[in-house]
């Protein structure tokens, strides 16, 4: 099966600044790609980058088939985005923030409404805006716009953040969910305990570049000493297997 | 494209019904304005009856530029842009459904505005129905050029002083168009109006597709 | 580093020498209007600006500006000559309109009417500000030079209709005897003045292409001190991501007798 995620030396440049400074990585089928690394190592721009969002400057970067030096667009309706901020209209209520979401992508309402009951917002809590909702419930009506919209590669920045017990709980529940509807899953964390259990593999992500991200015949080009390090970690981390 | 036009319509249409800020504040602030021209042209002097049609359309102007403004701050509540742009909806229905949501708040403003020029400046109307043809092809204008130019100022940390200086010189041939069309249709400057409302026309429909082929790619910036 | 070359020195030269002589036919040679006395020889001076301004200027801005959206024509140097053009067009544009007033102050008596192409001409001036101040936003880069060329085409188009708008409102300017571009051989205009008005087209002309090529060159020269410090950027980028990787943090889930011992 093809890659899911495919970069070769991707450099991405916000500004003048070049968030993303080289990056080689392979995402296969139905893995759950942990990336981790010190704050401002380009972790969430790679994200953004995998879901079409920010300008490919060189390189190559391919994302469920579709090329995205030439077109960023057609691949956003497949992936589904949980950054940082939730992205929600916080004069809408959650039904209205939902419904919204749901129909863009192309999926009737019955998507949100499923999504919302998944997620523990049904009752009374559909009603209410966005604004008012504590900064857990509104990350989960985050993650309940990516549930409903039902997509192929799930990205999640720092997903466990700002969630009680439960909620995380949910969370590892739903992605594997996902993972064995077919989808694939690449997410950032600096929660590495939780993350692990979820993770087929894990990612160090440092200077706008990740270190041993690729499977397979290329594997041999990365640079120096890299290779060792992600073989000595071992421990709960399954080893993945390496896609000939 | 047409329904994702009609979603965003909806949604920006939606937000404004729960937000109430151009009921409460923007209508309100039109109104101020025909008060302070009141204040600044001398009721008694009969210009404020003259020049009826020229401040309504003036007042109009100055809102919109506060409605415009409104339709981009409600994206950048906590990066809805973001989202936006992953929603996966069509470049040309966003800009569509936006501008038909401006337009639509526009309208309502107008015919708040006539009441009060009606009332406060004591005009009369003689041509109801020129009127409102004139209101609705300048509201057009008016909304998709400022969509567009609103989407080139967006998230920019200067938009706010941005936006006017962009959009208000382009709408000075709306707003010659539309006063005199509207002085005809009040009888107070008796003339034909019909040029001028080819020409608003044209302007709507220029910028419509201008809007329509740019907004996606404008969108798309960061 | 100077934006000076063999050819820019030639023009330059050009450039000096047709100005110097337009003067000397302006202000000593060409005879003064029979109605506006002396004052006519100011337009030796407002009508090319005008003329430059409008057309040329602004035409190479919306050219350009086209070429650089366009995706197989699309290249840095478009947008530079887009951005170098509006601004000696506005230059030119204010000129226009500070020498048109002073001339309008001696002829008509009024330091400004609103006649339908001086109205034209200062909506045109705002909307190409606007433009610059576009182009002037702390933003990124290639988003903005994006932005600033859509608003170049917009302005562009807005163009014809503010002049059909204005010219339907109002028609009193210089009733086109001498200076209507249409009639410019007609045998109203004098033998002298026509020449001195053709030479100061040219003389202008040749400014704006020196104004021009200097100022291309200037922005070229800014780019490419920015596309140094963003080699310099990748570098020092990556070399925190090599020290970072020597030294990680510390990773719980490793096999304990690891941790301190798994780097190099």
């Amino acid at each position: 099966m093809g890659l899911i995620v495919r970069f070769r030396s991707a450099v991405s440049l916000l500004g003048r600044f070049p968030a993303l400074a080289g990056v080689d990585l392979d995402v296969g089928a139905e893995e759950v790609v942990l990336l981790h690394g010190p704050n401002g190592a380009g972790k969430t721009t790679l994200l953004r980058a995998c879901a079409g969002l920010v300008a490919i400057g060189a390189g190559e970067a391919q994302v469920l088939g579709h090329d995205l030096r030439h077109d960023r667009r057609g691949v956003r309706r497949r992936v589904g985005l949980l950054g940082h901020a939730s992205g929600l209209y916080d004069d809408l209520t959650v039904e209205d923030n939902l419904r919204f979401s749901a129909r863009a992508a192309g999926h009737p309402a019955s998507a949100a409404d499923a999504a919302m009951t998944r997620l523990g917002l049904d009752g009374r809590l559909r009603q209410v805006r966005v604004g008012r909702l504590s900064a857990g419930q509104r990350r989960r009506t985050a993650i309940a716009t990516v549930v409903a919209r039902r997509p192929e590669l799930w990205l999640l920045d720092e997903p466990h953040a700002g969630l009680d017990a439960g909620g995380r709980d949910l969370l590892d529940t739903l992605v594997g969910e996902a993972v064995s509807n077919g989808a694939t899953v690449v997410l950032a964390s600096h929660e590495l305990e939780r993350a692990n259990g979820l993770a087929t593999r894990r990612l160090l992500v440092a200077g706008g570049r990740v270190v041993d991200g690729l499977l397979g015949a290329d594997r041999s080009d990365q640079p120096d000493g890299a290779e060792n390090k992600a073989d000595q970690a071992d421990g709960p981390v399954k080893q993945a297997e390496h896609v000939a | 494209m047409l329904r994702d036009a009609g979603l965003v319509a909806a949604k920006d249409l939606r937000v404004e019904l729960r937000s109430r800020v151009a009921t409460n504040q923007v209508v309100p602030f039109a109104v101020l304005v025909l008060i302070l021209f009141a204040f600044a042209l001398d009721p008694d002097r009969g210009i404020l009856g003259r020049a009826a049609a020229g401040l309504f359309w003036v007042t109009v102007l100055f809102s919109a530029v506060l409605a415009i403004q409104r339709s981009f701050a409600i994206e950048a509540d906590d990066d809805a842009r973001d989202s936006l742009r992953l929603s996966g909806l069509d470049g040309a229905g966003v800009f569509l459904g936006k501008a038909a949501a401006v337009a639509l708040e526009l309208l309502m403003l107008e015919a708040v505005l006539a009441v009060g020029v009606v009332v406060l400046y004591d005009v009369s109307l003689h041509d109801g129905a020129l009127l409102v043809l004139v209101c609705l092809l300048a509201t057009v204008g008016i909304a998709a050029s400022g969509i567009v130019y609103g989407v080139v100022a967006a998230g920019l940390r200067v938009s706010d002083t941005l936006l006017p200086l962009l959009v208000l010189p382009v709408l000075a041939p709306v707003l010659l168009a539309a006063t005199r069309a509207s002085e005809a249709a009040l009888a107070t400057v008796p003339g034909d109006a019909w040029p001028w409302v080819r020409l608003l026309a044209v302007f709507a429909t220029i910028y419509t597709v201008f809007g329509v082929v740019a907004f996606g790619p404008l969108l798309e910036e960061a | 580093m100077t934006t000076a070359s063999r050819a820019t020195r030639i023009l330059g030269v050009a450039t000096l020498a047709s100005l110097a002589v337009t003067a000397w036919l302006a202000l000593v040679v060409s005879p003064a209007d029979v109605n506006q006395g002396d004052a006519v020889r100011l337009l030796y001076l407002h009508a090319p600006t005008a003329w430059l301004a409008m057309y040329l200027s602004f035409g190479v801005t919306t050219l350009a500006s086209i070429l650089y959206l366009w995706p197989r024509t699309r290249s840095r140097l478009w947008d530079l000559v887009a951005g170098a053009s509006a601004e000696v067009g506005v230059l030119f544009i204010g000129l226009t309109l500070a020498v048109g007033s002073i001339w309008g102050r001696t002829t008509w008596g009024v330091w400004w009417t609103w006649d339908a192409r001086l109205t034209s001409t200062a909506v045109l001036f705002v909307l190409y500000l606007g433009y610059l101040a576009v182009r002037r936003v702390p933003a990124d880069p290639l988003v903005r030079s994006r932005r600033a060329a859509i608003v170049a085409l917009a302005a562009f188009i807005d163009v014809p209709i503010v002049h059909q708008a204005v010219e339907w409102w109002r028609t009193l300017h210089q009733p086109a005897t001498i200076f209507d571009e249409r009639r410019l051989l007609d045998p109203r205009i004098h033998g002298t003045m026509l020449w001195t008005l053709l030479l100061s087209v040219v003389a202008f002309t040749l400014l704006y292409a020196w104004l021009l090529i200097h100022r291309v060159r200037l922005a070229r020269m800014e780019e490419l001190v920015d596309d140094r410090e963003l080699a310099d950027a990748l570098a020092e980028r990556r070399a925190e991501g090599a020290a970072a990787t020597s030294a990680p943090d510390e990773m719980p889930g490793l096999v304990p007798e690891r941790s301190g011992a798994g780097v190099d």
